[in-house]
């Protein structure tokens, strides 16, 4: 029977079904139920790893045993993993190996479009590319083949629309592939100068083999117009390929790349030829249409296109000079519904206390980043993983100014990256503030469990990172722990650390709201003659407070009654019911 | 047949999933191809969320572009409106009419349109306005306001009720089968 599946559902069904024994991953949009989806599946061990270069090591020592395996990430978390992917390419595998990366065209979740088939190219890895769920899980199963006949690991890229998007899927059952025999080998596995030196070579003749078989592989196949028309060809993949299909149904004449690295030569060629006139259409950069280019093939494709944000059936209608649909809109101006922190979310009153103190915030990347929107607007910088740590380290060796400047880092995100740069501000001594925003879980992605959390991926209780004793073990004096929901607690212990004449953390620790183990109190109310209509509380960017006829009012469908607003109010006007 | 589109947009943590679950699940059942496209992530904490149900003989793009939708369903007011332009000519929008301030006008950074949806159907928009949350919480809850929507959506739709309450059986827990059934039958009867 056919099933609607996310096409990160697909993913974990054909990891599942080609025999996968184990997955590890980190969180990240639009990745992460990949993860979450195989580990429902008892049969493979699957864990959320620290980060994604651990999950790709942890994958490539199951394959070394012999095992099929996997690991999992978004886009970004590949420049995480890519050291080991780039001298994976070199080893290859012994159990099949697949690296499943998201791409995020239009940043819907993400700090940046970067093209993850840039990677693939660098490094020397094959990659697929599906186009729909059932593809999703087709590809992840041929992933495994391809990674076993050519002794490599394979990538998969997906991205968002396919990552996220509901299809029908015929199902299978689980294959039994045997544990491949571990033997040791040196030559193949040390990666040592005087052994890497010869498997670069075998790297390099693999791409050619690679290239041989894109040239009549199943992945990649030829549509040619119903019509008979042959006026206009078409190459594309993923996404793309759904957009065209959208547009011209059966009359379009396609290349249709399932295998993205390397692409075809001779297949590409007699498309071209095919056909009068050859059009790449392909999301973020032009590696389709810079292929085409370099074996000589005169093709139209980012002259017109975009190469930043994500595409849709009218871009293309449009830029193909078709006519796209009617369409009405409002005459008054929307507001934007940015997304904002939740009521009663534990970073808020961090952050205002940060804002009144006027603090530079060195900021990382999480639900807290949210800190920077209006009205708290409390965050100087956020550029990847780990970068607040690291970077307030340096922004702090530059001049005066440490006891203004702090760095924030979510509980996750210190686990991922952030502990190392805190090693750094211990060993190379720059007197940092440091804070911890401990919620307990990894909120952003939608509530993945962490190291610090105390339960591993199946919510099962796991060993638990102590944080204060890491940071005390590192070498940092100064660890403290706040409630962020006591202003007062949190002005004290911010004002205090930054003064200190040496590197401290504060761990600011309260769990998400969200979590279903969170008990919430009464929402709050407004004693509307005592309030004064100052406004003080709206300071606070909470979704449940605004103001009507001057006066504050609180939804009472929204508050979870945390309390900041009633420590700020002058007037005694918020209050419990 | 051709596909047939209907979008479902609303305010993040508002249960726009289980709307399209439930979509996704009928539309399966009787037989179309189907495609559910979401966005998870940065959006759902309060910010503007959109879900597109595809379904027809064969769905090729997983989303739905300006002048396409054939229903938007919309859990809030302003959110109508600011994806009125995906609604294909001769379309419909489903609205609840509560409305939810985004952050900027909660800051007074500018204000909410509240006459919009009056606008809009003088441009002769057809839109759908009911009390959505009202009804859910006659039906019991206040989070039922998706399947009160999903009871007005049915009247247009060929399909008969039991497989619409045999769906919701199939996508809700047990023990709030009851609720939404009834949460279903006043969307359905709303005026
Ligand atoms: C290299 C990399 N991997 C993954 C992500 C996706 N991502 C963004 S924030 C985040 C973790 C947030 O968790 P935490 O630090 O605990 O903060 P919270 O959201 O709970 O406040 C993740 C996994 C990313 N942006 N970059």
């Amino acid at each position: 029977m056919k099933k609607l599946m996310l096409g990160n559902e697909a993913v974990a069904r054909g990891l599942y079904e080609a025999g996968c024994r184990l997955v590890s991953g980190y969180p990240g949009t639009p990745s992460t139920e990949i993860t979450e989806a195989a580990a429902l599946y008892p049969e493979m061990y699957c864990e959320w790893a620290p980060n994604e270069k651990v999950a790709l090591e942890c994958a490539f020592g199951a394959s070394l045993k012999g095992a099929r395996a996997a690991c999992t990430m978004k886009h970004v978390g590949l420049n995480v993993a890519a050291d080991p992917l780039y001298t994976l390419s070199y080893t290859g595998v012994n159990g099949g190996l697949v690296v499943c990366v998201a791409d995020d065209p239009g940043m819907h979740s993400s700090q940046n479009e970067q093209d993850s088939r840039h990677h693939a190219i660098a490094s020397k890895v094959p990659m697929l590319e599906p186009a729909d769920s059932a593809e999703s899980r087709e590809f992840t199963m041929a992933a495994f083949e391809l990674s076993e006949k050519f002794d490599t690991p394979v990538l998969l890229r997906m991205c968002t629309r396919i990552s996220h998007s509901q299809s029908l899927v015929e199902v299978g059952e689980r294959a039994d592939v045997p544990l491949k025999e571990y033997v040791k080998n040196p030559q193949k596995y040390i990666m040592a100068p005087a052994n890497a030196i010869r498997r670069h070579p075998v790297v390099e003749e693999r791409m050619e083999a690679l290239t041989e078989y894109a040239e009549d592989c199943p992945l990649n196949r030829v549509e040619y117009a119903a019509d008979g028309n042959r006026e206009l060809g078409i190459i594309c993949s993923g996404t793309c390929y759904q957009y065209v299909k959208e547009i011209f149904g059966d009359n379009a004449n396609v290349l249709k790349l399932g295998l993205v690295n390397p692409l075809p030569v001779k297949l590409i060629i007699d498309f071209a030829f095919s056909v009068n006139r050859v059009v790449v259409i392909e999301e973020l950069d032009p590696v389709i249409e810079n292929h085409c280019r370099s074996m000589g093939l005169d093709v139209e494709g980012k002259d017109k296109f975009p190469i930043v944000g994500e595409f849709s059936q009218n871009l293309i209608r449009r830029v193909l000079g078709m006519e796209v649909p009617e369409s009405t809109s409002a005459d008054e101006q929307i507001p934007v519904r940015p997304p904002v922190m939740c009521a009663g979310c534990p970073h808020r009153g961090l952050f205002y206390t940060l804002a009144k103190n006027k603090v530079t915030v060195i900021g990382d990347i999480g639900c807290y980043t949210l800190g920077s929107a209006q009205p708290l607007n409390a965050v100087d910088s956020v550029l990847c993983m780990g970068a607040s740590v690291a970077g307030i380290h340096g922004f702090n060796k530059i001049g005066e100014g440490q006891n203004k400047t702090v760095a924030v880092i979510g509980d996750s995100t210190f686990m991922h990256s952030g502990m190392t740069g805190l090693v750094n501000i211990s060993y190379n001594d720059s007197k940092s503030t440091v804070i911890i925003l401990d919620n307990s879980i990894t909120g952003m992605t939608g509530h993945q469990q962490n190291p610090t959390t105390g339960y591993n991926i199946h919510g099962d209780p796991a060993t638990k990172v102590d944080l204060e004793a890491f940071c005390r073990a590192i070498g940092i004096n100064r660890v403290r722990v706040v409630d962020p929901y006591d202003l007062d607690a949190c002005d004290k212990a911010i004002k205090e650390e930054l003064a200190a004449d040496e590197a401290s953390v504060i761990i600011s620790r309260r769990p998400c709201v969200l979590l279903k183990s969170v008990k919430t109190k009464a929402p709050l109310t407004v004693d509307t003659d005592a309030c004064r209509g100052c406004k003080k509380c709206m300071k606070l960017g909470c979704p449940a407070i605004h103001m009507e006829n001057g006066k504050a009012v609180i939804d009472a469908t929204l508050c979870v009654g945390c309390g900041v607003c009633e420590q700020l109010c002058a007037f005694g006007a918020i209050r419990e019911n | 047949m051709e596909t047939k589109n209907i979008m479902i947009v609303g305010v993040g943590g508002q249960g726009s999933l289980l709307a399209s679950k439930l979509l996704g699940h009928l539309l399966c059942q009787e037989g179309y191809d189907v495609k559910v496209s979401e966005v998870h992530g940065m959006s759902q904490r309060g910010g503007s969320v959109v879900t597109y149900v595809r379904y027809g003989d064969k769905v090729y793009s997983p989303i739905i572009d300006k002048g396409e939708a054939d229903y938007i369903i919309s859990f809030e007011k302003l959110e109508a409106a600011r994806w009125v332009s995906c609604l294909r000519e001769g379309g419909r929008i489903i609205t609840n009419i509560r409305e939810t301030d985004p952050m900027p006008v909660i800051t007074g950074a500018t204000e909410y349109p509240h006459e919009v949806l009056n606008s809009l159907e003088g441009k002769g928009v057809s839109i759908d306005q009911l009390d959505a949350l009202a009804l859910a919480e006659e039906a019991g809850s206040q989070k039922a306001v998706n399947i009160v929507l999903m009871g007005r959506l049915s009247k247009y739709f060929d399909i008969p009720t039991e497989k619409w309450t045999a769906a919701i059986e199939e996508c809700v827990k047990p023990k709030f089968v009851e609720l939404n059934k009834k949460a279903f039958e006043l969307g359905r009867n709303s005026k």
